[in-house]
């Protein structure tokens, strides 16, 4: 054991293995410096600590404990979107779901159903500016980020979309993902709410097969329900699993061809935009 | 899932402490991943391999140890540990959990030289 600091094990030191006490007495570590879990010497303590760190003939080899997340970066910028958007007074939701669910459907009636509501719109896809020409033709600002090889959005594209699409103070701010259950669920985005599209004719396990999204979405949109008597789809079953894998989740059933259930939507929409300014406020 | 994406992350984190501690290669580097993260392991080793060439990181071994996964239960409102984000309740069976932890994507160190 080392009589200096009290730990055991060996240092290897170009190919040479030293005890521990006779690195100290070398001088070739600071006893008094960060002596952790065998490591913070500046040398690598071979057979010894919770890591049991063993690297043959290495020399000068230490740790350093770095405890970042891996999508700190995204996260800090999605942060920067937040704070953005918090300034504007406007409310930002994250459109996911599976390709072909809707998103853009809905988001169009949607435009209509909030006439005289300052709104933009990204559009996420991996190619094409086919959605965002579907967007413009409503007469609102959209912006399209095709994401090439990318299978989801992140906050650093968000940010450079929200710089262009010059944001009106109080509005809406919808952001379509890419059609993808799975990734989306990872980055933040800096959207007050994901609200998910699930269509009546996914499947009613949809929800199990990709719980991530259903656990990170505020609200469900189930879609196509003029689809469900064609479909054989049973509301209930896509409810009951929706709320089996986030029991918080809110539920609504629209159709973005009939216009069924768009106005409870557009309501929701309005009552969560009040909520954040009157939290802003207080 | 977006094994790739994260592979990107974790170089941009070995660049950054490689300025801030001045090392000239990552021997081993240990990630923490939550069991709910959903994080497909082998598809991020090869990723891993892959992204770093040509950083400090470049041929580094890669540890990933796993995170348990922690949800409450709506039924019992306790807080219970699951292997699977679907699992049952394993104090009343109920199936109503919502994750609290367990969805870590960390470096939590690194051996350099
Ligand atoms: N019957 C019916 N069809 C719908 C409804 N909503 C969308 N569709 C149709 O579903 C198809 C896909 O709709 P989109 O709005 O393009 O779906 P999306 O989710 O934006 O698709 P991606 O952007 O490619 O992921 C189109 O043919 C729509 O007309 C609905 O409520 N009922
Ligand atoms: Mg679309
Ligand atoms: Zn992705
Ligand atoms: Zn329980």
């Amino acid at each position: 054991m080392c009589t200096v600091c009290g730990c055991g094990g060996t240092v290897t030191l170009g190919g040479l293995e030293l005890r521990h006490d006779e690195a100290h007495r070398l001088g070739l570590a600071d006893p008094h410096h960060g002596h952790d879990l065998g490591h913070g010497h500046g040398l690598l303590h071979v057979g010894t600590g919770p890591a049991g760190v063993s690297v043959a003939g290495v020399s000068l080899a230490r740790l350093i404990e770095v405890e970042t997340d891996i999508l700190a970066k995204n996260d800090a910028l999605a942060t920067g979107n937040r704070r953005v958007l918090r300034a504007l007074g406007a409310y930002a939701v994250n459109l996911v779901s599976s390709p072909g669910s809707g998103k853009t459907a809905l988001l169009v009636r949607t435009i209509e159903a909030m006439a005289g509501v300052p709104l933009a719109v990204i559009e996420g896809d991996q190619q094409t500016e086919n959605d965002a020409e579907r967007i413009r033709a409503t007469g609102a600002p959209a912006i399209q980020i095709n994401t090439g090889k990318g299978c989801h959005l992140d906050a650093d594209m968000v940010g450079r979309a929200m710089e262009r699409l010059d944001l009106t103070p109080g509005g809406f701010l919808f952001i379509e993902n890419v059609g993808n259950l799975v990734c989306p669920a990872a980055f933040d985005l800096g959207e007050d709410a994901k609200v998910a599209i699930l269509s009546v004719t996914e499947g009613e396990d949809k929800p199990l097969k990709y719980p991530d999204m259903f656990t990170a979405a505020k609200l469900a949109l189930l879609n196509k329900v003029d689809l469900a008597p064609h479909a054989d789809a049973d509301l209930d079953a896509y409810e009951a699993n929706l709320r089996r894998v986030n029991p918080r989740i809110e539920v609504l059933r629209v159709s973005a061809r009939t216009g069924e259930g768009m106005a409870d939507w557009v309501t929701w929409l309005k009552r969560r935009h009040a909520a954040k300014t009157l939290a802003k406020a207080g | 899932m977006h094994e790739m994406s994260l592979a990107e992350g974790i170089r941009q984190i070995v660049l950054a402490e490689a300025q801030k501690h001045g090392f000239s290669a990552v021997r081993r580097l240990r990630l923490e991943i939550g069991r709910f993260a959903g994080v497909e392991k082998p598809a991020l080793a090869f990723c891993f391999d892959v992204v770093m060439r040509g950083s400090p990181a470049e041929g580094a071994e890669l540890e990933m140890i796993d995170l348990p996964g922690v949800a409450m239960c709506y039924d019992c409102m306790r807080e219970v540990e699951i292997a699977d984000r679907l699992d049952p309740c394993p104090i009343c069976g109920g199936g109503r959990l919502v994750p609290v932890a367990g969805d870590e994507m960390r470096i939590r160190d690194m051996e350099v030289v």
